[in-house]
């Protein structure tokens, strides 16, 4: 095939490599996610029955319909763990590799941080600061272009949704020294 | 010849100046949704919905229909020339997009996908012109058991026909459900699975779990894989596109048929992305020669574009109608809808004129302004791949962020996003599917209504859902539709052969 106006080309240097080891089995997330689901589904049905799951003289009891949902729950998610934990060809299948598995929290702790600074600093600041580390850090660009980046992209939302759209954002101690 | 009068009507409410910017912005923030890797038309939509929260309901759902548009317009062009669907819905494009790209012919092969896009969905919009006024004159006849039952159909049409392991189909659902009665009963006053907490009593905000099933999930996905792309840059002259469409009478057939199944798959909750495959599929079987299929043939791009488009927008057909959403993106709309303070549901004709009119004459116009905005723009967004994701992806998160907050004014919904957004990368990579979630947190409480009310009035009777014609005829093709995959069977092992899959669509 020839490529001869290939105009665009970009690269990603800390792309996950193929090789890399399996962490966890499909199987094994299946299992353990139908697990959840089941005790989720007692949780919530013994907390309808609590509230009443029969009828009165108006109608169905307001844990009438959520009850027996919590039953079809149960039940879709307890023939998941059955069929998961007979399915025994199917089990080699990788949920996901370790490469794989560092990128996802790469991007993850970064947002839980993002979410947990955002009850202090409020949510600019706080975004400010999550472009300018996730672009340094974790896609190794040059410094002058995070920072660039994340003040010109924070001005243009503090402007569109505090400014023009009236939207109220969780503030922190910086807006309140410019008195916003 | 009503809806004609009507329809005019709303293109004299679209024909403001602010009305027709915020077209072209949503436009082009949709194509720029499009176009980015881990972005597609129901993220975009459920980050951006935040932004109309402060604007009247017209001006809000002519925007957000516009992302959507632009969205759909977006997924062709990476899928032509980087190889890479920019959507579930423009994996079929790159079957021939691609190869036509890597001959030199992106050019023609965007018009193509365009110009069919196009086509596609003005077939959808008038049909959902001519026939969504006379659905919901007919809906408004409807009672709470007939609504109870026009639910029940969806919800099992969703077991019996998605292609998922059908238990997973059900754990979406019931979950669904589930979480849509968390909170305050609307009956009763009673409060339900809140467990104590003073932050469940409001319930789980529809929009805030969208925003993390979608976009916070889909980043994380799409960090997974290795974003190194190369591709060709392609800018489309003027004669390219009169050269294409002064062919396109040739493959009236194609743009038809794919029309057909994309509007058919579109109402039902069959979707874009099946009616897309099915659109290349039928094209290529119908053709003379088949084999030259997949080497960069034009009605190859035509087929699936076409079907994909008429698919996404007649998904509008149900939820304008009946208050009932024919896809992922669709159930976000209807949710926007109650934010907004607009009731869902046959009485929109009737009570909100303005909105239902505008909004369609808006697809008209929509479309057309988008199908000139990609043609002369398309250089401009290839380009937009040029940034890294690493700059892209906090972004998004940001914009999540400020989307899922500003709905309730509450730190407890930025957490509860987060939660939703690791649910969604889980559930996504063992194969539970999220339409049917999605669609059963936003209809959750109307369908507990309606099935109490219809309770109420009979005493406890189930007979309610068979006790007269319309209703008991929706009821049992619920149930025929939730068993259809046992039906099918049964009907095969009887010895009979298999007839032509009309009825699963």
């Amino acid at each position: 095939m020839s490529q001869t106006d290939i105009e665009i080309v970009v690269e990603d240097p800390t792309a996950p490599e193929d090789d890399s080891p399996s962490v966890v089995s499909t199987r094994t997330i299946e299992i353990v996610v139908s697990l959840l689901l089941l005790t989720l589904a007692v949780t919530l049905g013994y907390d309808n029955w609590r509230t009443g799951i029969s009828w009165d003289s108006t109608g169905p009891e307001p844990g009438y319909f959520p009850f027996y949902l919590s039953v079809i729950l149960g039940g879709g998610s307890l023939y998941g763990l059955i069929s998961a934990l007979l399915s025994q060809h199917g089990g080699s299948e990788t949920f996901v590799t370790r490469a794989q598995f560092r990128r996802v929290l790469a991007v993850f702790v970064p947002t839980l941080l993002f979410c947990l600074v955002m009850q202090f600093l409020g949510l600019y600041v706080a975004s400010f600061l999550l472009i300018v580390g996730f672009m340094r850090l974790v896609g190794k660009i040059a410094l002058w272009k995070s920072l660039l980046t994340a003040l010109v992209f924070t001005a243009i939302m503090f402007v569109t949704f505090d400014v023009a759209f009236d939207v109220i954002m969780p503030k922190g101690p910086l807006e309140a020294a410019f008195g916003r | 010849m009503e809806a004609f009068g009507l329809l005019v009507q709303g293109f004299g409410i679209l024909l403001t100046g602010k009305t027709l910017v915020l077209m072209m912005v949503g436009l082009v923030l949709g194509i720029f949704v499009g176009v980015l890797p881990g972005l597609g038309g129901p993220n975009g939509v459920a980050i951006l919905l935040p932004l109309t929260f402060t604007m009247d309901p017209t001006s809000a759902i002519v925007m957000l229909s516009c992302i959507y548009w632009g969205a759909l317009f977006g997924g062709a062009i990476t899928s032509i020339l980087f190889n890479i669907p920019g959507e579930a819905w423009s994996v079929a494009t790159t079957f021939d997009g691609y190869p036509m790209a890597q001959q030199g012919r992106a050019a023609e092969a965007l018009t193509a996908a365009f110009t069919s896009s196009f086509i596609g969905s003005l077939v959808a919009v008038l049909l959902i012109t001519f026939l969504a006024p006379l659905i919901s004159s007919f809906a408004l006849k409807f009672g709470p058991p007939e609504f109870f039952a026009v639910y029940l159909l969806t919800f099992c049409s969703f077991v019996g026909l998605g292609r998922e392991a059908k238990h997973k189909t059900v754990i979406s659902m019931s979950l669904g459900l589930l979480l849509a009665g968390i909170g305050m009963d609307t009956v009763s006053g009673n409060l339900r699975m809140t467990f104590g907490s003073a932050e469940l009593l409001r319930g789980i905000n529809f929009l805030v779990a969208v925003i993390g099933l979608f976009g916070i999930s889909e980043i994380l996905l799409t960090m997974e894989e290795r974003l190194a792309l190369r591709g060709h840059a392609a800018g489309i002259s003027l004669r390219v596109v009169l050269a294409v469409w002064k062919d396109l009478p040739k493959y009236w057939v194609t743009l038809l048929r794919s029309s057909f199944i994309g509007c058919w798959l579109g109402i039902t909750p069959g979707g874009a992305i099946a009616a897309s495959f099915m659109g290349y599929n039928l094209a290529k079987r119908f053709a003379k020669d088949p084999e030259s299929f997949g080497k960069g043939r034009i009605e190859g791009v035509f087929a699936p574009e076409t079907a994909a488009h008429a698919s996404g927008t007649s998904a509008l057909l149900p939820m304008l109608a009946l208050g009932i959403p024919g896809s992922g993106t669709a159930a976000i709309l209807l949710g926007g809808l109650m934010v907004w303070g607009l009731n869902p549901g046959p009485l929109l004709f009737v009570e909100h004129k303005d909105f239902v009119w505008g909004l369609i004459a808006s697809m008209y116009l929509g479309n057309v302004v988008g199908l000139v905005l990609v043609l002369t723009t398309v250089p401009i967004f290839a380009s937009i791949l040029r940034v890294p994701f690493a700059a892209v992806a906090p972004m998004i998160v940001v914009s999540c962020a400020i989307g899922a907050y500003a709905i309730q004014n509450a730190m407890f919904d930025i957490w509860l996003m987060l939660g939703f957004g690791v649910v969604g990368y889980v559930f996504k990579k063992i194969g539970i599917p999220l339409a049917p979630f999605t669609l059963a947190l936003v209809l959750g409480n109307r369908a507990e209504d309606a099935f109490r009310l219809s309770m109420i009035g009979s005493g406890g009777n189930l007979k309610v859902f068979w006790s007269n014609g319309l209703v008991g005829s929706i009821t049992t093709l619920a149930i025929l539709l939730l068993f259809w995959p046992l039906i099918d069977r049964l009907l095969q092992r009887a010895g009979l052969t298999r007839q032509p899959k009309t009825a699963a669509g």
